[in-house]
């Protein structure tokens, strides 16, 4: 049992503050195999994890790596380095911490490599690739201790799955070292445990006081919501009003956009000048740097922020977080709100800023989940197989290897212990030889087994791949912006690929927080110039969405219920009984199904209140069975709660449609060949290595080089149906993008239960998914249609006829 | 019929749903750009290890072409093989498959920037052929008319109610056509890049691949 030297309780004394009870009892527990602390921001959480080290590093002599502090974001690395470095030298103490990321430099990372620090504070990823090297093993020789920050985050990622395997490895180069997880507050701790455990080794749960409830109000607005959207334009005087009144103020947003419109229009509306900043992930990051100096100086009386700023980065004297758009998830929700008010037993404050209306009933169903403590949690299936091909390149590319050592290491992790070892053989496999059902050639042996039994790669060149492509965040293509002229210059940001491409000379829109217009893409890169207009005319593109949960779901649900709804303001509850008049409220057990003409097409919205990711599958599910009906489907949009397709033709009974026999059946045959496999089968590939990440080179000599993944994807469909990768990209659609199981909750809770309400107009509850991005085009028979229409059109235009 | 047809310089050509060019006056099949062994290559240089069928794919559809069309000529328009090596890595089956549809026909094989050189097949080797007309090279020469090349493997996009749809595709003017790349394993380079804005002429057309493949005035930048 260790207790706190002198030395650190004078340190304490002289900050006038006490030891915090965890922070003492993870100190006394420092020998423990594991073991995961669950404390609210703001209560001295981080140097509670750092303090056994400290302490261990002022008393006892040290050379090399004693501790490896792992946390999912770069900034959040960077600012535990200058935190630490008060204590350290506040108490004199001869300890050397850096960090190493993405960012940091080449040279300072070849230097870490021959003399590494004390504390390396990094990344899963940068872990990773470190470990990727020949001498791993001298580099984490003495490693005792390894932290995880952010946990909670990690653990539901296919980032953690990475991080974990990667800490088996650790493992099994230092068999002492101990884990510590540190994680806000979660539903299931003992799931967080179970993850960052060494199996069949346990690991205890240290629970911190959580502290007062938060103090948390929808924010009162002169102005009503929108019918739609999702700018918050409404509520712009109110959020001022509120970060005049405050020392500084996080104003977080679901998506990179409505940051972006969010931020442009609080701009406009700051008569007093005062100083906002926006940081959100397509920024360019000498920009966020810049907005993230100006916060820790305290220069900032408030971010717009996504999120990019969700994790517990110290920003000081945060007193208010402002939470625009329905939170989808009160988990995520709770944890935000812990960025207010650092001071320990103070409770957080925070505002909910719906968007429009549907997301006021949203945001009280979430409100009153989080005032009953009532957090949600999604079931966490079997670890995904695309990171662990990753992981065994990673091992080949840091020298030979056992495989039977490999899979003995690979069943510590926890989302791995049941891997058979069939299962682990076919990835190995997939690594070595693409493990095609043809037999390979000689030139498809990445990996070769030698006469000792060990497996090495064939080719050393393999190496530089494997680790340009390490990493399981999936990045959108994306493309720097930059002003025309500018080179040199540094870029504005980042948008992603889709988006340039739908974009025509003389469009605008924001980025940065400034409008913009479209000149041209000149090698990959968007050339713009600035727009002196008032109002971008191309005001989206697409960031991250979440799915809004199942318990959610069933709480709006359950208030749809009410006869008249007191706890909602006025306009929304009108919007209700506008909606109950004209057609009919979405019930629990009942599948609502509405039909309408608009705009030339004929429309179909289902509520199924599923969450996005299932709702979009029921839209290629229905459209896929439309289609092979001959009714023209052209696309469909889905939010968390509703499905809307549109196509040629008026669907006059669509109670068929919903049959749970035709929905199932309709899934195999539908998984084959859609868009979003396609999509999956692209994250999953690029995980496993089967396409590079990004191709150096290839599209600067121009776009035919390269082949779209899709393409990969038939092929494999059409020759090697049973091939890992489609067996991957099933697994993974199943429980991620494609959500089926939601699917399957809806159809048991609605039991068949169809009701149909055929109008000649769109309704108040449908009319907000007509304005909702993400629209999932159908490449069938309509299209063809379409395109003949088109032609003529053009040719006409072009009096080519 | 799922084809589009047009002249070229007098010539009457059709373009194919495939890709495939055919000039009926000659009994003349066109492709070009099949990238045959493109995964070989790649893993050969120690890059990805792609699904190694894409070989199979192709040649698959141009056996179908030429069932179709029974050519007396077939000219292979350049970048047949991903590059010479892999042209020697084919597999037996894939090299009698070839020579099976070699048997009784005039068979062709342009020079392309990833073939610049003899291959191990039978047929005649050039780096470029004129049928007059018309003239057969890989990549087009600005300045010069009666002109079938490959090598860009151009695509086009239209949009239509809301709708954006991109395919390969032929461009077309009075000059020239550019066939689209016929090798399952290829891309495209969108008709609005440089290089072909400013080969092509402003009335340009780019025939789109469908059923039947369909003509929009080429999309520029």
């Amino acid at each position: 049992m260790r207790r706190l030297p002198p030395l650190f309780q004078d340190w304490f004394s002289s900050k006038g503050w006490s030891v915090h009870p965890h922070q003492i009892a993870l100190l006394e527990r420092a020998d423990e195999a594991a073991l995961l602390l669950i404390a609210p921001t703001g209560c001295g959480k981080t140097l509670a994890g750092f303090l056994p080290t400290l302490v261990d590093l002022a008393t006892k002599s040290h050379s090399g790596l004693h501790t490896l502090y792992i946390s999912p974001l770069k900034a959040l690395a960077a600012d535990i380095r200058r935190n630490l470095s008060t204590p350290i030298s506040e108490m004199s103490l001869p300890i050397r911490v850096e960090d190493r990321t993405g960012d940091t430099p080449q040279s300072r990372k070849k230097r870490q490599r021959a003399d590494p620090p004390h504390i390396l504070l990094t990344t899963p990823e940068s872990l990773a690739l470190l470990l990727s090297y020949e001498d791993a093993p001298r580099i984490f020789s003495g490693l005792k201790r390894v932290v995880i920050d952010e946990i909670h985050a990690l653990a539901e990622s296919k980032r953690g799955d990475q991080l974990m395997l990667a800490l088996s490895r650790l493992q099994a180069l230092c068999p002492g070292m101990t884990r510590v997880g540190l994680s806000a507050t979660v539903e299931s701790p003992t799931s967080i445990a179970r993850y960052l455990a060494c199996a069949p080794k346990q690991c205890s749960i240290l629970q911190a006081d959580p502290g007062p409830d938060p103090d948390i109000q929808m924010l009162e607005t002169e102005e009503e919501p929108p019918w739609s959207g999702g700018g918050a334009k409404y509520a712009i005087p109110a959020v001022l009003r509120q970060i005049k009144q405050h020392n500084t103020t996080l104003v977080f947003h679901n998506t990179r956009a409505q940051a972006e419109i969010f931020f442009h229009n609080l701009w406009l509306a700051n008569d007093e000048a005062l100083p906002i900043g926006i940081h959100h992930g397509s920024l360019a990051r000498e920009q966020r740097e810049k907005v993230e100096a100006a916060m820790v100086r305290g220069d900032l009386r408030a971010i717009v922020c996504t999120g990019s700023l969700d994790l517990g980065i110290d920003w000081g004297d945060v007193d208010l977080v402002v939470q625009i758009g329905a939170p989808k998830n009160v988990k995520r929700l709770v944890q935000r709100i812990g960025r207010a008010n650092h001071r320990y037993n103070a409770p957080s404050k925070a505002l909910l800023v719906p968007a429009n209306r549907f997301e006021v009933v949203e945001c009280i169903a979430a409100l009153e989940a989080v005032r009953a403590h009532d957090l949600d949690g999604e079931p966490q299936g079997p670890g995904p197989r695309d990171v662990l091909c990753q992981h065994i390149l990673i091992r080949a590319a840091a020298g030979p290897f056992e495989a039977e050592r490999l899979y003995e290491e690979i069943k510590t992790v926890g989302a791995y212990s049941s891997l058979s070892r069939s299962s682990f053989e076919d990835c190995l496999n997939f690594c070595a030889t693409g493990g095609y059902a043809l037999r390979s050639y000689d030139q498809w042996q990445r990996l070769q087994k030698r006469p000792d039994g060990l497996w090495q790669l064939r080719d050393p060149r393999a190496t530089q791949r494997i680790r340009m492509n390490i990493g399981t965040i999936q990045d959108t293509d994306t493309l720097k912006v930059r002003l025309k002229g500018s080179r040199s210059g540094k870029p504005l940001g980042e948008i992603e690929e889709s988006f340039a491409a739908a974009l025509t000379p003389g469009d605008t829109f924001l980025i940065g927080g400034q409008i913009v217009r479209y000149d041209s893409l000149r090698e990959m890169v968007v050339q713009v110039t600035r727009d002196r207009g008032p109002k971008p005319k191309i005001a989206t593109f697409t960031g991250t969405k979440f799915a809004t949960s199942t318990q959610l779901s069933a709480r709006i649900l359950a208030m749809f219920r009410q006869e008249d709804w007191p706890q909602l303001p006025q306009h929304t509850a009108e919007w209700l009984k506008l909606q109950r008049k004209v057609s009919k409220l979405p019930e629990a057990n009942r599948l609502l199904v509405e039909t309408f003409p608009h705009d030339n097409r004929q429309h179909l919205c289902v509520y199924g209140f599923s969450g996005r990711n299932a709702q979009q599958t029921l839209g290629l599910l229905l459209t896929q069975r439309m289609e092979a009906e001959g009714l023209n489907p052209l696309g469909f949009v889905a939010t968390d709660y509703a499905t809307l397709i549109w196509g040629l033709d008026l669907i006059a009974n669509p109670a068929p449609l919903f049959t749970a026999k035709n929905l199932r059946d309709g899934l195999e045959n539908w998984l084959a060949g859609n868009a979003v496999m396609k999509r999956t089968f692209k994250g999953a590939a690029t995980i496993a290595g089967l396409i590079d990440r990004n191709m150096p080179g290839a599209r600067k000599s121009g776009r035919q080089a390269t082949f779209s993944s899709d393409i990969l994807y038939d092929t494999l469909r059409k020759y090697d149906p049973d091939h890992l990768m489609l067996k991957i990209t099933r697994e993974e659609a199943l429980r991620g993008l494609v959500d089926f199981g939601r699917i399957e909750e809806m159809l048991s809770r609605t039991a068949g239960q169809i009701d149909h309400v055929a109008l000649d107009r769109v309704t108040p509850l449908a009319a907000p998914l007509l304005l909702e991005i993400g629209k999932v085009p159908i490449k069938g028979a309509a299209e063809d249609r379409l395109l003949a229409e088109e032609t003529k059109a053009l040719m006409r235009e072009a009096g080519l006829t | 019929m799922n084809t589009y047809t047009f002249t070229l310089a007098g010539a009457k050509l059709v373009a194919l749903p495939s890709g495939a060019l055919w000039w009926p006056d000659e009994a003349l099949l066109c492709v070009s750009d099949l990238h045959l062994g493109k995964s070989e290559r790649i893993a050969r240089n120690g890059g990805a290890l792609l699904p190694p069928y894409e070989t199979r794919d192709t040649l698959f559809r141009l056996d179908a072409d030429i069932r179709e069309t029974t050519p007396r000529t077939v000219v292979c328009l350049g970048d047949s093989f991903d590059d010479l090596d892999a042209a020697n890595a084919l597999t037996e089956e894939q090299t009698l498959w070839i020579t099976r549809l070699m048997a009784g026909r005039r068979w062709i094989w342009i020079e392309g920037n990833h073939d610049p050189g003899p291959i191990d097949f039978g047929g005649m080797h050039l780096a470029e052929l004129h049928t007059p007309p018309l003239y057969f090279r890989h990549i087009a020469r600005p300045g010069t008319s009666a002109e079938v090349s490959g090598h860009f493997h151009p695509k086009a996009s239209v949009s239509r109610r809301g709708h954006r749809l991109t395919r390969p595709c032929f461009l077309l003017d009075s000059d020239r056509v550019i066939l689209p790349a016929y090798g399952t394993y290829t891309g495209g380079l969108h008709s609005d890049h440089e290089a072909l804005n400013n080969l092509m002429r402003a009335e340009a057309l780019a025939i789109l691949l469908a059923k039947p493949p369909h003509p929009i005035p080429m999309p520029r930048s």
